[in-house]
């Protein structure tokens, strides 16, 4: 089985954010970057799937040049071959002209599976596998905790709200956004970082841009407070004293 | 193309709770542009539902019946939508962020060549349509530039569904064409793992952990501080992913929602995700090194610092005022 993992390179979680002086997106320079985690997640399930049944990994990302290192990083991780799809633009193409990125690079592949993270850290829109697939022609299904390959195609297990699941059964090819959690994820071992070095990544151009975008984000700020929030400062034990004073006399739960 | 279409959610008869928060979107965006609100409901045996969408101030109904849409598949949906809107073309349409909305919406808005605007929480005149980025640390103002409709998904308590306005409305049944072929996938029953044996909804009182713990041997820490408060020790979803509490220990839109009398947040940022579901506490107090993390915005008292310096010092004081 082919499968093809489309990654995403994100700014690392605790990463200090500032907006950037044109007020459109963020300040970049100073930021370090990682694998996007819900993509870890669907990383993770490929490299399972191929140990169950056998087949190939292959690792997608669209972005600059600093997107390489996420891609040797799942080389290392397992994955068997690279795609970098060289693209200094994204912040300028919305979901549908990313998507259409991906595809063309996709359809040069015709994996039996794709699978992709159910959400990006940086924009949150959560939506690139559900339009790749749908300008793939292929069925899909999105917030995946588990795959199992049967004889006719898969059957996913998906994640509903408060705590519910169900099964879904669909031929392939298919595409599958996966939700993190339904699997532990590994580490490159040095053996894997150094067999990395040997194996292939491709780097593609992007095509051009295809019209204007749908959408546009226009500009970018601090979200205004919801509430006024009281600020506690101290040390750690007068901090904990003023908080008994709250907890006792404005909440009331002591 | 004019007018607001709002998408409701409904699953064998029984709306989703977030389907009227969307109505009253929907009906504020028609309001706000001087057009009119309608809305839709897709599925089997919906006859109670349209009927009850007929008293409320709404243009018009649109049943979309079929028996291929008994049980949500994204085919059908995307299928029978599509069909709808072209029918009804509105300028907007609304559905609210549902995970179901997340599986199809995404694919709808590609057949009419645009891009949902997703996990909207809040609409400012423009319309310009507000959602968050990088986990809620920042947020964005998004526009619409296409020539089709506006497809956008409203995040769970953005708006309030006791205040969709009442009135009277004509119900109209869609026939839509659907063939059995068309629907690749099978869906199969819903189901839980396990008896869920923690019931965050009913606790007055929760401490719950996240990231910022770094590793499960400091849990204790924190439960520590529950065991003294009398609290029930709850976690955002990475905690649950790591196995290190179990999932139905979770708060957030896939956990549990809470509205305790005290939500104490230790090492949590507070993406959306989390803040959905524990936002409607009655006092909210946050413990975290990142003075910029999101969880402020809706904390009632905030510490900024080292958890492991304050929470065992927390704990100590709470002991030492209970006597």
């Amino acid at each position: 089985m082919k499968i093809l993992v489309a990654i995403k390179q994100v700014p690392e979680r605790d990463a200090q954010i500032r907006v950037a002086s044109d007020g459109r997106w963020i300040e970049e320079g100073d930021l370090n970057y990682t694998i996007n985690e819900p993509d870890a997640y669907a990383l993770e399930e490929a490299l399972q799937l191929k140990e169950k049944n056998g087949g190939e990994v292959v690792v997608l990302c669209a972005g600059p040049e600093r997107v390489t290192s996420t891609l040797r990083e799942a080389l290392a991780k397992g994955a068997d071959r690279a795609i970098h799809i060289e693209a200094d633009d994204l912040g300028s193409r919305d979901t549908l002209g990313v998507a259409r990125l991906l595809t063309d690079a996709v359809k040069a592949e015709s994996p039996d599976l794709i699978l992709t993270g159910l959400q990006s850290d940086d924009l949150g829109l959560g939506q690139t596998g559900v339009v790749l697939a749908e300008l793939l022609g292929i069925p899909h299904a999105t917030i995946i905790m588990q795959v199992e390959v049967t004889g006719s195609g898969l059957k996913v297990k998906r994640e509903l709200e408060d705590g519910w699941f169900q099964h879904v059964e669909m031929p392939l090819p298919a595409l599958l956004t996966i939700q993190s959690g339904g699997n532990r994820l590994r580490y490159a071992t040095l053996m894997g970082i150094k067999k990395a070095k040997t194996k292939e990544t491709k780097t593609v151009a992007a095509g051009a841009a295809a019209g204007a975008p749908a959408i546009a984000l226009e500009r970018v700020y601090l979200p205004e407070k919801q509430r006024k929030t009281e600020m506690l400062t101290g040390a750690p034990s007068e901090i904990a004293a003023k908080l008994v004073e709250k907890l006792k006399f404005d909440v009331r739960v002591l | 193309m004019s007018g607001v279409l709002v998408v409701l959610e409904q699953r064998a008869g029984q709306w989703n709770r977030m389907s009227f928060e969307a109505l009253t979107a929907g009906q504020q965006l028609a309001a706000a542009l001087g057009v009119e609100c309608s809305a839709a409901v897709v599925g089997e045996g919906i006859a109670a539902l349209t009927a009850e969408l007929a008293g409320k101030k709404l243009a018009k109904v649109y049943g979309v019946e079929h028996a291929l849409l008994q049980e949500y598949t994204a085919d059908g949906y995307v299928l029978a939508l599509e069909q709808l809107v072209k029918q009804v073309a509105p300028g907007y349409v609304v559905f609210p962020h549902t995970y179901q909305v997340r599986d199809f919406a995404p694919a709808l808005a590609t057949r009419f060549g645009q891009v949902l605007i997703s996990d909207v929480i809040a609409v400012q005149a423009g319309p310009v349509f507000v959602r968050q980025l990088l986990q809620g640390k920042l947020n964005a103002d998004y526009r619409q530039m296409g020539a089709g409709p506006c497809f956008v998904s409203i995040q769970a308590g953005t708006f309030r569904a006791d205040t969709v306005e009442a009135g009277t409305a004509a119900v109209e049944a869609v026939a839509v064409q659907l063939e059995p072929g068309q629907i690749r996938a099978k869906a199969g029953e819903r189901f839980r793992e396990s008896a869920q044996t923690v019931d965050l909804s009913a606790a007055p009182v929760i401490v719950s952990v996240g990231r910022g713990i770094g590793e499960q041997d400091n849990i204790g820490i924190v439960q520590e501080l529950a065991d003294a408060l009398g609290a029930e020790l709850a976690a955002s979803r990475p905690i649950c992913d790591n196995g290190w509490l179990p999932m139905e220990r979770q708060v957030g839109s896939s956990g549990q929602t809470v509205s305790p009398k005290l939500y104490l947040a230790v090492g949590i940022s507070g993406a959306i995700q989390h803040l959905v579901g524990m936002k409607g506490s009655k006092s909210i107090i946050a413990i975290n090194k990142d003075e910029n993390a999101p969880i402020f915005e809706v904390a009632d008292y905030g510490v900024v610092g080292d958890l492991f310096e304050i929470v065992p010092a927390l704990t100590k004081a709470v002991l030492a005022a209970k006597g």
